[in-house]
């Protein structure tokens, strides 16, 4: 694989931090050099959340330039306009089309962008925009907490690593109760992104 | 011995470092970015772990273990080290028997801190040798030397690391199961060393002072200092992140990284300068290492390069090293130039849901005690209600997750400086003769941290103040620490736990309540009755962390025939609680139910209820 940047963001509590260590040791066990940097802290009250990741055979930053991110994986839709000029030209940006309104828009400070809106923000950068509506099929599968592992699985169709690192990444991170949900999340996440992909359906 | 690749963050490595390096006692009071050393120490065996009521104890506990023989450890912020800094210059003038490591982590860029100090400074300041990773890596290799040097040169060491170094993870090539040597402790009596009265202080001054010197030459040949020649028209100076950016930015430059960057190897520094061009150097905040290059006479480029404000990044780097006309001008105009600025709406973090501090915070604000304009609402009468409301109580906060009050919707806070300040300059306030009622509210694990000693000196000088202590019975902020109110050891294990409200009985408070953190009549009734006393009181107000118990209760629902849509319960600024077009809902994945159930006490309409499923 050459370099890859991977930009992950979304809210506190969803996922994303896991979703990024996850993805960084499937990386590192697939022979690259790997270094992540995250926010922490008073993200987790509901702030919103940033990862770099970076792949590849040596990287020194931990942290990506903007206009150089090859993945935008956005957790929620806003979070996914917010970081969009960290994409590079023609870099892919997978969003889901999920709405969680911070506290100035419920009470009426400002307004929640549109899915068209969103659209139009990313596009400046990037024709290669995927919507995904990753928390419905989340709760269809049975537990909207395994849209991490959806959202990997989709990923995992554009990187340079065999599926079966995820698989057995997974197996050993989730607890056995809730693995057969999860492969079933990353499974649907990769098949959806396939299906896109061939349909060139963004 | 077998190594492992493994992919660690800074503070993992660094935990891992000093296990393997043979430590056995470390401390520690939890703070972003530096909370995850003691965290990952205390999982490992045969060592002694705690969490100290705050940053200074845990030095003296780790001095103290250094003068016992064996390796210590202490970890903090660098905030930390301001309320430690008194122990840690003592360590330096009696210096150390085992090996003492003070790891601090900065917070450049202010992440999760009130303030981005660069503690390089403190070890010229205390006349310490400092030391720098710029990756996990490092930070697990150089704690070896850091417990040599400090042994060797009877000196503690300043071992910095910052938020990107800290909170980053890079691949790391560990020992898997290291053949570990701690040493075995033993007092060896030496009043000259470690009692410092003056007569016995004086002559260890000049030692001190020949240290530095010493360690000057030691840093000469120190291994780990390197040198990467490439183009010769630019040769770098850099350490700790700072270095990786300048990697990613400058190619082919030529670089000194260091790794001790006090007292600094200026032999080596010389030997760069001369291989090169022009020298920059490139470092995050104050010109630390700019300042002794220059004053060794050599000419450099750097704070005109580099900010002396905020965190470092490969993006800024970048730019003002093509402004300068150190890197050539891209091909194509950057992106951010053509962007179309777009006011996207911010996301500022707030109290979870089912948080025990949210009560209290909105009945501050409303016995109260708008002292700002509220940004939340439309103009209308409420506004020039608010106004009217101005000469309130005056709020003093302390560093927690109440803090987190001060945005809006809550709107709550008038101050905030450091750990264990709400208390104290409340009693300024008063002390200084403003007419206001003041409250001053303070965290459990903070008012053990240093809360305690103003309220001793309120009631020692006679102050009348209202103090509430927000028992949410954990460290939240920083992750659900223990602390001596919890009960529970850095390991987790039980252990005895202080009663708050004897404690503050103890300190000569006769006025002490204790009220549940969800009832929020009986908490606006209680500060209103504490603030007209002539005497201090404290308010002890508990309930537990949801994020630390996650038990949820019956779910809430609205009925929106009910609703007149005054909107108030939004003003409590609960995370479930939406406003889909005028239509308030209640978001059941988030939601604590009857658990919390403010929203039902601020509803003047009864349309929240508790469903019986």
């Amino acid at each position: 694989m050459t370099k890859t940047d991977v930009l992950m963001t979304g809210v506190g509590g969803q996922g994303v931090i896991l979703a990024s260590d996850a993805l960084a040791e499937i990386a590192l066990k697939a022979g690259y050099d790997v270094k992540k940097s995250d926010s922490l802290g008073m993200s987790q009250r509901g702030g919103s959340v940033v990862s770099h990741l970076r792949m590849g055979e040596h990287i020194f930053s931990p942290m990506i330039k903007k206009g150089d991110v090859d993945f935008l994986l956005a957790f929620e839709r806003l979070e996914g306009a917010r970081w969009a000029d960290y994409l590079r030209r023609g870099g892919v940006a997978i969003i889901n089309n999920l709405a969680i309104p911070p506290l100035s828009v419920v009470g009426g400070a400002s307004i929640y962008p549109s899915t068209v809106e969103v659209e139009e923000i990313i596009r400046e950068y990037t024709d290669e925009i995927y919507f995904i509506p990753a928390t419905e099929i989340a709760v269809e599968l049975g537990n909207p907490q395994v849209l991490n592992v959806l959202l990997v699985g989709f990923l995992s169709l554009f990187l340079d690593i065999e599926e079966k690192s995820y698989i057995g990444n997974l197996s050993q991170r989730v607890p056995q109760k809730f693995l057969q949900l999860n492969l079933k999340a990353f499974a649907r996440g990769r098949e959806e992104a396939l299906i896109r992909k061939q349909n060139r359906q963004h | 011995m077998a190594i492992t690749k493994r992919l660690l963050s800074g503070n993992e490595a660094m935990a891992l470092g000093a296990y393997h390096a043979g430590v056995s006692v470390a401390t520690a009071y939890p703070g972003t970015p530096s909370t995850e050393i003691l965290e990952n120490l205390a999982k490992m065996e045969g060592i002694y772990v705690e969490w100290s009521t705050n940053e200074k104890v845990a030095m003296e506990v780790a001095l103290g273990a250094s003068y016992a023989g064996v390796r210590a450890l202490v970890s903090m912020k660098h905030v930390g080290l301001n309320v430690a800094a008194d122990p840690f210059f003592a360590a330096s003038v009696t210096g150390v028997r085992g090996g003492l490591v003070v790891i601090c982590c900065d917070d450049p860029g202010m992440h999760s801190s009130q303030n981005e100090q660069d503690n390089r400074h403190y070890a010229r300041f205390a006349k310490v040798p400092i030391l720098e990773p710029s990756d996990s890596q490092e930070a697990y290799n150089i704690m070896e030397w850091a417990f040599k040097m400090s042994e060797e040169f009877d000196t503690p060491v300043l071992f910095r690391s910052t938020t990107r170094i800290s909170h980053c993870k890079t691949v790391a090539n560990v020992k898997e199961a290291a053949d570990i040597k701690r040493k075995q402790p033993r007092f060896i009596r030496d009043p000259y060393k470690f009692v410092m009265v003056p007569s016995n202080a004086r002559p260890r001054h000049p030692l001190m002072e020949e240290r530095i010197q010493k360690l000057s030459s030691y840093m000469e040949a120190f291994p780990l200092n390197e040198m990467i020649l490439g183009d010769r028209s630019i040769g770098i100076i850099s350490a700790g992140a700072a270095y990786q950016y300048a990697r990613e930015v400058f190619h082919n430059a030529s670089f000194l990284k260091l790794v001790t960057t006090y007292p600094l190897p200026k032999k080596l520094i010389k030997r760069f300068a001369s291989e090169v061009a022009r020298v920059v150097v490139i470092e995050e905040l104050d010109p630390f290492l700019e300042d002794i290059i220059k004053i060794m006479g050599i000419q450099v480029i750097g704070k005109e390069l580099v900010p002396i404000v905020g965190e470092l990044n490969p993006q800024i780097l970048e730019e003002r090293a093509i402004n300068a006309g150190l890197l050539p001008q891209p091909q194509q105009m950057s992106q951010s130039t053509k962007k179309v600025e777009r006011a996207l709406p911010l996301r500022p973090p707030l109290l979870c849901p089912g948080c025990p501090h949210a009560a209290t915070s909105y009945a501050l604000r409303r016995l109260g005690f708008y002292h700002v304009e509220p940004h939340d609402e439309q103009a209308s009468e409420k506004r020039a209600m608010a106004r009217q409301k101005r000469q309130g109580i005056i709020v003093t906060s302390d560093i927690g997750c109440y803090t987190l009050a001060v945005y809006p919707p809550l709107l709550a806070l008038d101050t905030c400086a450091c750990m264990g300040a709400s208390i104290g300059q409340a009693h300024g306030l008063e002390k200084a003769g403003v007419t206001n009622k003041i409250v001053s509210v303070i965290g459990d694990s903070t008012f053990l941290h240093s809360g305690i000693t103003s309220l001793v000196d309120v009631v020692y000088n006679k102050g009348h103040g209202t103090v509430i202590i927000l028992d949410n019975n954990t460290t939240a902020m920083t992750g659900h620490q223990g602390h001596p109110g919890t009960g529970i050891s850095a390991r987790g294990e039980e252990t005895r736990k202080v009663i708050m409200e004897d404690l503050v009985r103890g300190t000569g408070v006769r006025d002490v309540s204790v009220v549940n953190a969800f009832d929020l009549p009986l908490i606006e009734a209680t500060i209103k009755r504490c603030v007209e006393t002539d005497e201090p009181s404290v308010i002890i107000v508990r309930g537990p962390c949801p994020l630390r118990v996650r038990m949820k209760g019956k779910p809430l629902v609205v009925d929106l025939e009910q609703c007149d849509k005054c909107f108030n319960c939004l003003r409590v600024g609960c995370a479930a609680i939406t406003k889909d077009g005028d239509k308030i809902t209640i978001d059941t994945a988030l939601c604590v139910g009857d658990r919390c159930s403010l929203c039902l006490q601020v509803c003047h309409r009864q349309a929240f209820k508790v469903s019986e499923r």
